[in-house]
């Protein structure tokens, strides 16, 4: 029988957690992921989960103690955002390479500086070629689903690889949304036992993890893992559909809103989907019926094939980023949209807009300006701006 | 105690076949640590000679369960690994009794090292940390750390027209900083006096939390001294008061090897070419602030010894 | 041993043959050898339990020789032996000196 409530994305997201119940979580505080610490310290200490919890000194440390928990054979998990990601960056490819399932819910937030705890994408678009599967989510029920999923798709055989399931600081994590949660058994049957193949406490059967690789073997392991992440998206797609027939709620590599109709076309990742879902509504209502969303959730691996698919025939494409690719011609969705089309015949455009860093607010008037400068765009046939900025005071 | 012939039985833990240098004192002290265990144990490394020379990919000289993570990180990844077991043995999933020991340089102990470390102990984990302290970044060519005695010679301070003294300042006291932890049990050991470095293993490993145990560990390359004599060096630094064998249980000192004659330091400045540049006139200064080093610290320990708890 | 390609090898990094480091022949690298007489040797063991290499052979706690293949030639087995009983020499010169007594024996 499933529960509603009414939780703020890291209330939601512990919730989450003490229903997969690891065997250790490994934690550093930040702002905005505190809460779930916080809330799953209750957990613990009133007897609620069988987990261990590890109260690192640093966020380096809780990465490198997941990655000793998981090849130990236990299931670990932590939590973090922005610095606190960006300080256990080497340790990210680490956990990546040894192909240890860690699931880390990513609670964005700016990476400094100067200092800013407010939301946008800086943090896990930096770490977007460590090798870790990120989604994104759109709200706190998106939390709650897809930190379940991340669970079966990290420790799926075919795949395992960590997962990163981003959601955005402040407008998702402290805000109260209503969500529906599954029974404890219902998650507990979904994920599983923890099991790897080679644990380091088969002590019958001792193994070596992170050996020194000279330049006759690395490129070997590094194709391994581009091997793991072609993988994913059927993988993604198959818990999508199995957690579908126990939720009643479907996930898939990506969601599409009035696309089909569309041929303007707003991509995005995060919170501002929800916004522009709502504007896009509001623009019916207009008698504008051609603008459609296309909603991010994995964003590595990138679902090139899949969104070329879906995009090819479209006329004009804004793609809206919440991070900055200092020195590269636009955002990071902004790349992937461009060049998974590169080879359609009759291309779209395609332009980018930078919105959100460090928290400033995105308005559904901000989004009406999206859709009149694509109806400009696919009226002129050409781009006067490639890249534009959403709310920033000139 | 178990006599050599009885731990000649015991089957090796790291093979032949491992490339460290020959003379080097890692492994002998790598050898002697997990002779003296009794349960099995699964082994941490950071980034550094022992991990390096002896996990060249496809080959492993552990025979053990071994993990590297990164460089500052043993303590932290060992700490995951340790509270997995207690999580695991728990839920009744392993039985058997495991012991967790770290072998980490002095690089990766006493300075990019020491935040985790710190953590680990701080946090309660039961597991050794056993330092081998070769006083300095032998790995990337011999560089200085914070574990370098005064006026070593190295890379990073080498004696110059300008700075003739080689390292400027007097290195960190790891052991004291870790006995201000107040863990059960801190120990400085040396390879040459094998008995008390076993013995020490069997007290920590006893220990119900973490323990630490600073080993010497004379280098051939980075100390400049021909590979046979490294134990003939690990006997001297201890003789000369350089490195005292001491331990600290449950915040009582105990000096556990006191030799019947002192040997002047210079015996083992002399023996070594990283300290060839203090024989000159000019480093006299330096030969004079090694000596009060050593007199102020065996001070302390003989103070510290002689405080009974009530 | 020959290198594998990407799909033969485990995933993660991982080395599943404990101590197969063993194969790696490193008394390649020897300029010196010992050689122990055992009319002298008291079986202390002072040398095995200072090899670094683990190159001392011994059996029901005698010492039986070294372990040549891995042997690197270090002579600290020979800096702390008590009783003066194993000696280094030059490889070079014992690898002709062996070379020559098979050339004897072959006429």
């Amino acid at each position: 029988m499933a529960r509603i409530d009414a939780m703020t994305g890291d209330e939601v997201a512990a919730e989450a957690m003490r229903q997969i119940n690891p065997d250790v979580v490994a934690a550093y505080p930040i702002t905005p992921q505190t809460e779930i610490v916080q809330n799953f310290s209750q957990f613990v200490a009133d007897g609620r989960v069988k987990t261990e919890m590890v109260r690192v000194e640093s966020e380096h440390s809780a990465m490198s103690a997941c990655i000793g928990a998981e090849a130990a054979g236990a299931r670990a998990m932590t939590a973090t955002c922005a610095n606190g990601l960006a300080l256990m960056w080497e340790v990210l490819y680490i956990a990546a390479s040894y192909r240890l399932p860690i699931v880390m819910p990513v609670v964005n937030r700016a990476l400094s500086g100067p200092i800013n705890i407010h939301c946008d994408h800086s943090d896990s678009m930096g770490a977007r070629d460590s090798g870790w599967i990120q989604l994104y989510s759109e709200n706190c029920q998106e939390v709650y689903d897809n930190i379940i999923q991340a669970v079966r798709i990290g420790e799926d055989k075919e795949v395992l690889l960590p997962v990163m399931v981003c959601f955005d600081g402040f407008i998702i994590s402290h805000a109260t949304e209503r969500v529906k949660l599954l029974e404890d058994d219902a998650v507990k049957k979904f994920v599983g036992e923890f099991s790897i193949e080679h644990p380091l406490l088969d002590i019958e059967h001792p193994v070596t993890y992170g050996p020194l690789d000279l330049f006759d073997y690395y490129f070997e392991h590094k194709r391994q893992q581009i091997e793991a992440m072609e993988k994913v998206p059927a993988v993604i797609e198959k818990v999508g559909e199995e957690y579908a027939r126990l939720s009643g709620r479907k996930y898939g590599l990506f969601e599409s809103f009035n696309l089909e109709s569309a041929d303007l076309v707003i991509v995005a990742a995060g919170s501002a989907t929800g916004t522009i879902k709502a504007t896009i509504e509001e623009l019916k209502n207009e008698n504008i019926d051609n603008v459609g969303l296309l909603k991010i959730r994995a964003f590595r691996p990138f679902p090139y094939k899949q969104i070329k698919e879906i995009l090819k025939d479209k006329n004009c494409i804004a793609v809206m980023d919440r991070s900055v690719s200092f020195g590269a011609m636009g955002g990071p969705i902004f790349l992937e949209i461009r060049s998974c089309l590169y080879d359609v015949d009759k291309k779209p455009q395609v332009v980018n807009y930078i919105y959100g860093l460090g928290g400033r607010e995105l308005s559904m008037e901000h989004i009406k300006k999206v859709a009149v400068d694509l109806a400009k765009i696919k009226k002129a046939g050409k781009i006067e701006n490639l890249v534009s900025y959403l709310g920033l005071r000139e | 105690m178990p006599s050599l012939k009885e731990l000649s039985k015991k089957k090796e833990c790291l093979s032949r076949g491992h490339r460290l240098c020959p003379g080097c004192g890692a492994p002998i002290i790598v050898r002697q640590v997990l002779m003296a265990a009794e349960q099995p144990v699964v082994v941490a490394c950071p980034t550094g000679c022992l991990e390096v020379a002896t996990t060249i990919y496809p080959y492993t000289a552990w025979k053990v369960p071994w993990i590297h993570c990164a460089f500052e990180n043993v303590a932290a990844t060992l700490s995951g690994v340790e509270t997995a077991y207690r999580v695991l043995k728990k839920q009744g999933k392993i039985k058997k009794d495991i012991r967790f020991i770290a072998f980490g340089g002095d690089g990766g102990t006493y300075d990019i090292g020491l935040q985790a470390l710190s953590g680990a102990l701080e946090r309660g984990h039961r597991m050794l940390y056993v330092c081998y302290d070769n006083g300095a970044y032998m790995n990337t060519g011999i560089q200085r750390s914070s574990a370098s005695p005064r006026g070593a010679h190295t890379t990073t301070s080498p004696p110059g027209k300008s700075i003739p003294e080689g390292k400027s300042e007097a290195r960190k006291d790891l052991t004291e900083i870790v006995a201000a932890h107040n863990i059960p049990y801190v120990a400085q050991a040396s390879p040459a006096y094998h008995m008390d470095l076993i013995k020490k293993v069997q007290k920590a490993l006893a220990a119900d939390g973490p323990s630490f145990i600073n080993v010497l560990s004379p280098c051939p390359r980075g100390w400049r001294y021909p590979a046979e004599k490294t134990i003939e060096i690990a006997k001297l630094a201890v003789l000369t008061g350089f490195w005292p064998l001491y331990e600290v249980e449950n915040g009582v000192y105990r000096i556990t090897y006191k030799p019947r004659k002192k040997r002047p330091l210079k015996e083992f400045l002399e023996a070594q070419g990283r300290f060839r540049h203090l024989l000159r006139e000019e480093n006299k200064g330096v030969v004079e602030d090694l000596e009060r080093e050593i007199q102020l610290k065996e001070k302390m320990l003989l103070a510290r010894a002689e405080e009974k708890t009530n | 041993m020959k290198e594998k390609g990407w799909k033969e090898i485990p995933i993660g990094g991982l080395i599943l043959e404990a101590g197969n480091a063993e194969r790696y022949l490193t008394g390649a690298w020897r300029t010196f050898r010992p050689l122990v007489n055992k009319e002298k040797c008291n079986n202390c063991l002072l040398c095995w339990v200072y090899c670094p290499d683990a190159c001392i052979k011994v059996e029901e706690g005698e010492m039986k020789g070294f372990y040549y293949e891995h042997c690197k030639g270090c002579g600290i087995c020979k800096n702390v032996c008590p009783f003066d009983a194993i000696q280094m020499i030059e490889e070079f010169k014992y690898q002709k000196e062996q070379a020559k007594a098979r050339e004897e024996e072959e006429k």
